[in-house]
């Protein structure tokens, strides 16, 4: 399968990673852990910058998250234009970081710092997959 | 201090919305006035680097074009970038290149002209800023970035949206007395905090000015140093570093490592502490990217930065005055030139020759911070007379 199918937009189409679309089709989002050293991986890799090994597991990104930052963007880049406004920030799982897009079903007003997050696949209505945080 | 590689000549076009020209004669405008100040000609030159950040025009490779039109040819030309820090990135190189013997003279060129693509062209790159497998199909920008440090900085130190409004006034009222600058208004504290929301929790004044503009220093040996410049500005100390681009490599968001690296590299090379920096040039492409480098340059401890802004230390009669030339809020940060300017500012400040913007008690030392991208590439440059 072809990578571009991820994300509201993408900017890449080919790498050796593309089994994570295969995976978010499935309902999961998954990082890479190396099976040589035990690193993980998020966004997942194909290669491993500690031990130079490309032998690689594919780990669950799952449970409650706590979310480390936000913002809440009242402008955004060509072809984001339409889910304006929209929040984007980054949460911690067990150590993960994991980088992405908060559910337009959370109230604006509720997100703080420190908020438990859990991440959920989603199809947008041209096909695209992603993936974003709800509350947990 | 170690007197061996200075600086004898800067220039910088004013910094403008639309520059009425082609990305040459910009270029031009920061040579003209860098090498009549270093009384030199374009034969004295041994090599140019040339700085800017990709995709604002259509010239592929503009090293040639620029040497060109600034008669440096036939001496060596290359291009070097880092995005908003490519012309200190220029600057490191330039150094090293005379530090070695290989040249006597460099000029470093930075320019950026970025009315050139429309605003939906620069709303397409704004996307592509950031991680293009992983984090750009989200819809991030780059401001989207910064306002996540602000979040996690207010969180962590109990910094407000207020202190960041009081960068920007103190921004506007040196902005207002640069002619260089792009933006001469002066705005009040309130005027900054009553502006509508950009991305939470910055607003329009939080953001850098856009601008057209160019910037040279020239770079010389100790030797022809002394020959033809009364007043040489010398390197002390360079620092540099990067960190992972997508946000998910970095070890928290209320700081910027690279810079910190940066900063630290530069400090034991100049063997000088950040105290004894008299005037600095720190990169404000936003309100908070300036509060995270006094910072990250140990002007005040992690989460302290506060106490800069509400004791008014950062101002020009202050302890450690910062940005005032305006900084890149109001004076403009037309990306690739930006180093350079910043670079420009501190010399003249060390020769005494800023005008209305001279900090007193003739400062010594003093020192420029570039970042690039959000604390993805950082360079820090210690200056000495
Ligand atoms: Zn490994």
């Amino acid at each position: 399968m072809s990578f571009n199918k991820f994300g509201r937009k993408s900017f890449a189409s080919q790498t050796k990673v593309d089994a994570f679309v295969d995976y978010l089709e499935k309902g999961e989002v998954r990082g890479t852990q190396c099976k040589s050293c035990g690193k993980k991986f998020f966004p997942p890799r194909a290669d491993c910058d500690q031990c130079l090994s490309s032998d690689m597991d594919w780990m669950k990104i799952e449970g409650v998250g706590d979310l480390v930052t936000f913002t809440r963007q009242g402008f955004a880049p060509t072809g984001f234009e339409k889910d304006v406004p929209y929040t984007t920030g980054m949460a911690n799982f067990d150590g993960v970081q994991v980088f992405g897009r908060l559910a337009d079903s959370i109230n604006a007003e509720e997100v703080e710092i420190g908020m438990k997050v859990a991440v959920r696949t989603i199809q947008y209505d041209d096909g695209q997959l992603s993936y974003e945080f709800i509350k947990a | 201090m170690s007197k061996d590689v200075a600086i004898i000549g800067v220039g910088q076009s004013t910094f403008v919305r639309n520059y009425p020209g082609s990305i040459r004669e910009l270029a031009f405008e920061a040579w003209r006035e860098a090498a009549q100040d270093a009384g030199i000609t374009a034969k004295d030159i041994n090599a140019s680097v040339i700085c800017s950040a990709p995709e604002y025009d259509l010239q592929r490779s503009p090293a040639g074009v620029i040497a060109e039109y600034l008669g440096l040819t036939p001496q060596p030309t290359f291009a070097i970038e880092s995005v908003c820090s490519s012309s200190t990135s220029g600057l490191r190189v330039a150094y090293s290149m005379v530090k070695a013997g290989l040249h006597d003279i460099v000029a470093v060129v930075g320019f950026q002209k970025m009315s050139e693509i429309t605003s939906a062209d620069s709303q397409e790159r704004m996307g592509r800023g950031s991680d293009i497998q992983w984090e750009s199909p989200f819809g991030t920008m780059m401001p989207a970035y910064y306002a996540m440090h602000a979040a996690a900085h207010f969180k962590q130190y109990g910094s407000t949206e207020k202190d960041l409004a009081m960068i920007r006034a103190k921004s506007t009222t040196y902005g207002a007395i640069n002619e260089r600058a792009v933006y001469r208004k002066v705005l009040t504290v309130d005027d900054c905090l009553d502006a509508p929301v950009v991305t939470s929790p910055l607003k329009k004044f939080d953001c850098c000015a856009n601008a057209d503009g160019s910037s040279c220093v020239i770079v010389a040996s100790a030797d022809r140093a002394k020959e033809l410049c009364k007043k040489p500005v010398w390197f002390m100390g360079l620092g540099s570093g990067s960190a992972s681009v997508t946000l998910t490599g970095r070890d928290n968001c209320y700081g910027l490592t690279a810079a910190m690296k940066a900063a630290q590299d530069a400090y034991a090379m100049a063997g000088i502490k950040p105290q004894d920096v008299k005037v600095a040039e720190v990169h404000d492409c936003f309100t908070i990217a300036e509060m995270l480098a006094y910072e990250a340059l140990g002007f005040a401890e992690p989460g302290k930065g506060v106490e800069i802004v509400r004791e008014g230390q950062n101002l020009i009669d202050g302890k450690i005055p910062v940005n005032v030339d305006g900084g890149l809020l109001s004076k403009g940060h037309p990306i690739g030139a930006t180093g350079g300017s910043q670079v420009r500012t501190i010399v003249l400040q060390l020769r005494d020759e800023a005008g209305p913007m001279q900090v007193p008690g003739q400062p010594e030392i003093g020192l420029v911070h570039n970042v690039g991208g959000v604390g993805l590439y950082a360079n820090v440059t210690i200056l000495g007379r």
